[in-house]
C-alpha cells in the first residue's frame, strides 16, 4: 500500500503541474500579452478553463493531504522551514482564485474588471514562482533543522539562487503548457499564430532558466547533473523529452491540437520523472540528512487506510472528471 | 491614540497568541463560506426542480441568480479551505506531526468529496441548456450532497481533537494507531449533526433576510417573495431542530470534556442540584457569577437527566488545565440566546403559514426576518468559539497542549496582520459583489415577473 500512496503523491504532483500549470500559464500568457490583444486571450482562456479550474486545483489539496496524513514528518519540517514561501504561495492562491471568480461573476462590468485582471495576472505569476521555489528548496540541501539563527533557519532555506531559478523554470513551463493548450482553442489563424509565438517565448524562457538552474546547482554543489544524467532512466527521459520537443516544433503550425497537447504533457512528465527518479525515496534533502518516503512516514495502518481512501476515491472521481473535460471540450462555453 | 493602541497590541502579541488568532481568523472566515457552499445547492435544487416541473420563469431566474452568487462564495470557500490545509502545518507543525496520521482519515476521504463537488459544480454552473435538464439538476444536487459530506468529515476531524480516540498515548509516544476508530470517536456524531443543522439555519436565515429586505423595499416582489419562501422553510425547520441537537451536544460535552461544560456554564463549584446559569458576569477570582439568572437543578437535569445529579465544576480541574471561563461562557450564552430567538421566529413563520396568511403582506412581519439576517452566522461563530476556546489549553484534549504545538518560527504576528488585511478586504469585496448582484436582479431577470 505504501507504494500505492507514493504513486498517488507523484501523480497528484504531476497532474497539478500539468492542469494547475496550464491554468496558471493562462494568466502568465495574459501578463505577457500586449494590451490590445488581452481581451481576446482572456476570452479564449476563460472558455478553456472556466468549467475545470476548481477541479484543477484539487490536485494540490490531494498532494498536501497525502503528505500530512502519510508523511507527517516531511509535512511539518517543510511547514516550519519554508513557512514564508508557503505563506506567499497561499496569498497568491487566494488572490488568483478570487480574482478569477470575481471577474467572471461580477454582475456589473466596469472599471473593477481592470483591478481583477491585474490581480489575476500578477498572482498567476507569483504563485507558480513560489511553488517552484518551494520544490527547489526541498532538494537544495539548504534546510537546516539544527540552527537557531533566524536567517539560516527561515530565510536562506529558500531564498537562494538555485531555488529562485527553479521558480522561474516552473513559471516558464506553466506558460509553455498553457500556450500549447490554447493553440487548440484558437478560433482563427491569427490567434493560433499568436499562441505559437507565446509558446516559443515560453520555451526560450524555459531553456534559459533551465540553464540557470544547472549553473546555480553547480555553484552550490548540488549534484543536479548527476541526478539527471547519472543514471539510465534519467538519460532516457531527457532524450525522449528532447525528441518529443523537436517533433512538437515540427508540427506546431498544422498539427492537431490533441497531439500537441499530448507531446507537451509527455515532456513535463519526463522532466518530473528525471528530477524525482534518482533521489527517490529521499524527497527532502536537508543540510544534514534526508527525509525519506520510506521511513519518515505514518503507521502501517494509516498508510493502509490512506491508500484505500485514494483508491476508492479514484473510482468515483476519474470517470466524472473525464466526462467533465470531454463534455466541455468541443462546445463553446458561454459566459454563465 | 489609535496608533499607540495598535502598537501596544503588536508588542503584546507573542507568537503563540498570534498563531491562535490567525487560526481562529481563518477558520471563522472559512466557516461562513463553507456553510453557504453546503446549503445553497439545496435551495437551488428546490428552485430548479420547480422550474423544470412548472416552467414558471421565476424559478429559473431564482436558480440562476443564486448560482451566480454562489459561484463567488464557492471560489472564496475553496481558496480559504486550501489555505487552511496548509495553515494546520504552518502554525501547528508539532500537532500535525503526531495528529496527522491519526485524524487524517476524514481528510483523505474529504479529498474525494471536494473533488466530486468541484466537478459537479463545473457541470452545474456551465451546463445550462447543454445537458438533459434532469441530469443538470442532478449535478446541482450532487454539489450539495458532497458539500454536506465534506462538512461532516472535517467536523469529525475536529471532534477527534475534543475526544481523542484510536491510539494509545504511552510515554509521549502515539502507539497502536487506528484511523477508523479515531474518525468515529465519541463526539463526531453530535458535532456533525449540530454543525449540519446550524449550516441550514444560518444560511437559511441569511438568504431569507436579504430577500425579505428586497420585498420590504418593493423591488421585484414576486421574485424575492418566491426566493424568501424557499429559504425560510429550510431555515425554520433547522432552527426548530437546533436546540434539540444542542441538548444532545451538551450532554456529550458533559461526559467527554467536563472542564469545557463547566466553563460554558460558568459552573465553578462541583455540586448536586446544580443550577443552570443564564447570562451574568463570571468572576474567576472570587469564583462567582454576578447578575445571573439561576435555575436550580436545571443543569443537573439537562446534562444527566436527573435533578440531583452531581455536575463537576471548575474546582475539580487543576488551574493550569482550565479553559478561559468568561469567553466560553459569553459565547455559549450568545449561541443559545440566538438559537432560542431563531426557534421562536421559526414558529412565528409556521403560525403565519398555517393560520395567519395575511401576515405575509405585513411589513413588520418581513422586517423581523430582515433583522434576523446575520443572527445564524453569529451563532455559528459563537458556537465554534465555545468548542475551540473551551478546549483550551489543550489542542488534543488531555494529550497535547496548544502551547507545545505552535511553530518555532518567530514573527507570526506579521503573518496574522497580513492575513487579517487580506480576509478583511476579501469580505468587503464579496459583500460589494453581492450588493451588485442584487441590484442587477431587475435588469437581468425581469422577464414576465
Ligand atoms: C445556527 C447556529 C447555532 C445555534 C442556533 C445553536 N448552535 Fe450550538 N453550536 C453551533 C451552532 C449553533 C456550531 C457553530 O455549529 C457548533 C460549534 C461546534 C459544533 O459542532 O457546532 C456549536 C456547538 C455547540 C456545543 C459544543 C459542542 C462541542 O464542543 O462539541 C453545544 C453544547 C451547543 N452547541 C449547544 C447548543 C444549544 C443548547 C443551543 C440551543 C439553542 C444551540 N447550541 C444553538
Ligand atoms: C470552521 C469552524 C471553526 C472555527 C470558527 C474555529 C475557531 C477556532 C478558534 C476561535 C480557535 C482559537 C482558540 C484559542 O486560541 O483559544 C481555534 C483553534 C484551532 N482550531 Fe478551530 N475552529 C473551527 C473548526 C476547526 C476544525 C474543523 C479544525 C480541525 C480539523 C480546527 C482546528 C483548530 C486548531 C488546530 C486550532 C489551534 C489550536 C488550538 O487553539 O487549540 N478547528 N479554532
Ligand atoms: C467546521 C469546519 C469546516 C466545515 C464545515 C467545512 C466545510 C467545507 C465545505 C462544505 C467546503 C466546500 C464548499 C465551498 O467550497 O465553499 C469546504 C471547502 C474546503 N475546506 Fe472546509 N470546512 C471546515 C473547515 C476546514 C478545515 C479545518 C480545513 C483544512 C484543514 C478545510 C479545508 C477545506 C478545503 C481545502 C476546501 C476547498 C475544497 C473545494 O475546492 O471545494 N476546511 N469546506
Amino acid at each position: 500500500m505504501l507504494y500505492v500512496v507514493i504513486t498517488y503523491l507523484w501523480l497528484a504532483l504531476l497532474l497539478y503541474l500539468l492542469l494547475g500549470g496550464a491554468d496558471f500559464g493562462a494568466g502568465i500568457i495574459e501578463l505577457f500579452t500586449t494590451e490590445p490583444n488581452r481581451p481576446q486571450t482572456r476570452r479564449i482562456s476563460y472558455q478553456a478553463i472556466g468549467p475545470v479550474w476548481e477541479a484543477n486545483h484539487m490536485w494540490l489539496i490531494i498532494a498536501i493531504v497525502i503528505l500530512f496524513v502519510g508523511f507527517p514528518g516531511i509535512y511539518s519540517t517543510m511547514s516550519i522551514h519554508l513557512h514564508i514561501p508557503l505563506a506567499i504561495m497561499l496569498l497568491g492562491i487566494i488572490a488568483r482564485g478570487t480574482a478569477f471568480a470575481f471577474r467572471s461573476y461580477d454582475a456589473v462590468h466596469d472599471n473593477m474588471q481592470k483591478v481583477y485582471n491585474r490581480i489575476f495576472v500578477y498572482s498567476s505569476f507569483v504563485t507558480p514562482l513560489f511553488l517552484g521555489i518551494i520544490a527547489g528548496s526541498a532538494v537544495s540541501g539548504r534546510i537546516d533543522t539544527h540552527t537557531d539563527n533566524y536567517l539560516s533557519a527561515y530565510i536562506f532555506s529558500w531564498l537562494n539562487t538555485f531555488s529562485v531559478a527553479i521558480g522561474l523554470f516552473t513559471v516558464s513551463l506553466c506558460g509553455f503548457i498553457a500556450a500549447i493548450y490554447l493553440i487548440g482553442e484558437a478560433k482563427s489563424d491569427d490567434e493560433r499564430r499568436r499562441f505559437v509565438r507565446k509558446a516559443r517565448q515560453m520555451n526560450i524562457g524555459a531553456v534559459i532558466s533551465g540553464a540557470l538552474v544547472f549553473i546555480f546547482a553547480a555553484a552550490d554543489h548540488i549534484p543536479l547533473a548527476d541526478w539527471v544524467f547519472g543514471n539510465p532512466v534519467g538519460i532516457t527521459a531527457v532524450i525522449l523529452a528532447a525528441v518529443s520537443l523537436v517533433i512538437l516544433w515540427l508540427m506546431i503550425r498544422r498539427g492537431r491540437a490533441r497531439t500537441l497537447r499530448l507531446l507537451a504533457g509527455f515532456q513535463i512528465t519526463m522532466i518530473l520523472l528525471t528530477v524525482t527518479y534518482k533521489h527517490y525515496p529521499n524527497i527532502v534533502i536537508l543540510k544534514n540528512g534526508y527525509l525519506s518516503l520510506l521511513t519518515d512516514r505514518g503507521d502501517d495502518k494509516t498508510i493502509q487506510a490512506l491508500g484505500l481512501a485514494l483508491l476508492i476515491g479514484s473510482i468515483f472521481i476519474l470517470p466524472a472528471l473525464v466526462y467533465l473535460v470531454y463534455s466541455f471540450q468541443k462546445r463553446d462555453v458561454q459566459e454563465p | 491614540m489609535f496608533p499607540t493602541f495598535v502598537l501596544n497590541i503588536a508588542a503584546a502579541m507573542n507568537n503563540f497568541i498570534a498563531a491562535r488568532s490567525q487560526m481562529a481568523l481563518s477558520l471563522g472566515f472559512h466557516i461562513v463560506f463553507s456553510c453557504i457552499g453546503m446549503v445553497m445547492p439545496f435551495f437551488m435544487a428546490v428552485a430548479h426542480f420547480y422550474w423544470l416541473k412548472t416552467r414558471n420563469p421565476v424559478y429559473r431566474n431564482i436558480t440562476k441568480a443564486w448560482s451566480k452568487g454562489v459561484a463567488i462564495f464557492f471560489a472564496t470557500g475553496a481558496v480559504s479551505g486550501t489555505v487552511l490545509s496548509f495553515e494546520l502545518g504552518l502554525l501547528w507543525p508539532n500537532f500535525m506531526k503526531h495528529a496527522g496520521p491519526i485524524f487524517g482519515m476524514p481528510f483523505s476521504l474529504e479529498g474525494t468529496a471536494f473533488f466530486i463537488e468541484a466537478i459537479a459544480l463545473g457541470f452545474f454552473l456551465y451546463g445550462w441548456e447543454r445537458f438533459n435538464p434532469w441530469f443538470h439538476w442532478f449535478t446541482g444536487l450532487v454539489v450539495g450532497i458532497s458539500g454536506i459530506v465534506s462538512g461532516i468529515l472535517v467536523v469529525a476531524a475536529n471532534s477527534w481533537m475534543n475526544s481523542p480516540a484510536g491510539f494509545d498515548y504511552v510515554n509521549g509516544q502515539y502507539l497502536n494507531i487506528d484511523p477508523m476508530k479515531a474518525m468515529f470517536n465519541n463526539a463526531w456524531f453530535q458535532q456533525a449533526l449540530h454543525m449540519s443543522i446550524a449550516a441550514f439555519a444560518a444560511t437559511g436565515f441569511a438568504v431569507a433576510g436579504v430577500h425579505a429586505l428586497m420585498i420590504v423595499r418593493r423591488k421585484n416582489p414576486k421574485f424575492h417573495y418566491t426566493a424568501f419562501r424557499i429559504a425560510i422553510v429550510f431555515a425554520a425547520v433547522a432552527a426548530i431542530l437546533q436546540p434539540l441537537s444542542g441538548d444532545i451536544s451538551a450532554k456529550n460535552v458533559a461526559r467527554r470534556q467536563p472542564a469545557k461544560l463547566a466553563a460554558m456554564e460558568a459552573h465553578f463549584k462541583t455540586e448536586k442540584f446544580a443550577p443552570l446559569i443564564i447570562g451574568g458576569i463570571p468572576d474567576t477570582a472570587t469564583r462567582t457569577v454576578n447578575y445571573a439568572i439561576k435555575l436550580p437543578g436545571m443543569l443537573s437535569l439537562m446534562t444527566w437527566d436527573d435533578f440531583s445529579a452531581e455536575v463537576k465544576g471548575l474546582d475539580q480541574v487543576p488551574k493550569q488545565d482550565q479553559p478561559p471561563v468568561a469567553i466560553t461562557h459569553y459565547a455559549f450564552q450568545v449561541m443559545v440566546a440566538l438559537g432560542m430567538l431563531m426557534a421562536a421566529l421559526s414558529l412565528t413563520y409556521f403560525i403565519a403559514l398555517i393560520w395567519k396568511r395575511k401576515w405575509f403582506g405585513k411589513s413588520w412581519f418581513l422586517k423581523l426576518f430582515v433583522l434576523a439576517t446575520p443572527v445564524g452566522f453569529i451563532a455559528v461563530e459563537a458556537g465554534w468559539t465555545v468548542t475551540e476556546v473551551g478546549r483550551q489549553p489543550w489542542i488534543i484534549q488531555g494529550v497535547m497542549r496548544t502551547a507545545d504545538a505552535v511553530t518555532p518560527m518567530p514573527g507570526i504576528a506579521y503573518s496574522f496582520y497580513l492575513f487579517t488585511a487580506v480576509y478583511f478586504s476579501l469580505s468587503l469585496i464579496v459583500v460589494f459583489l453581492l450588493y451588485r448582484q442584487i441590484k442587477m436582479v431587475p435588469v437581468m431577470y425581469d422577464v414576465g415577473s
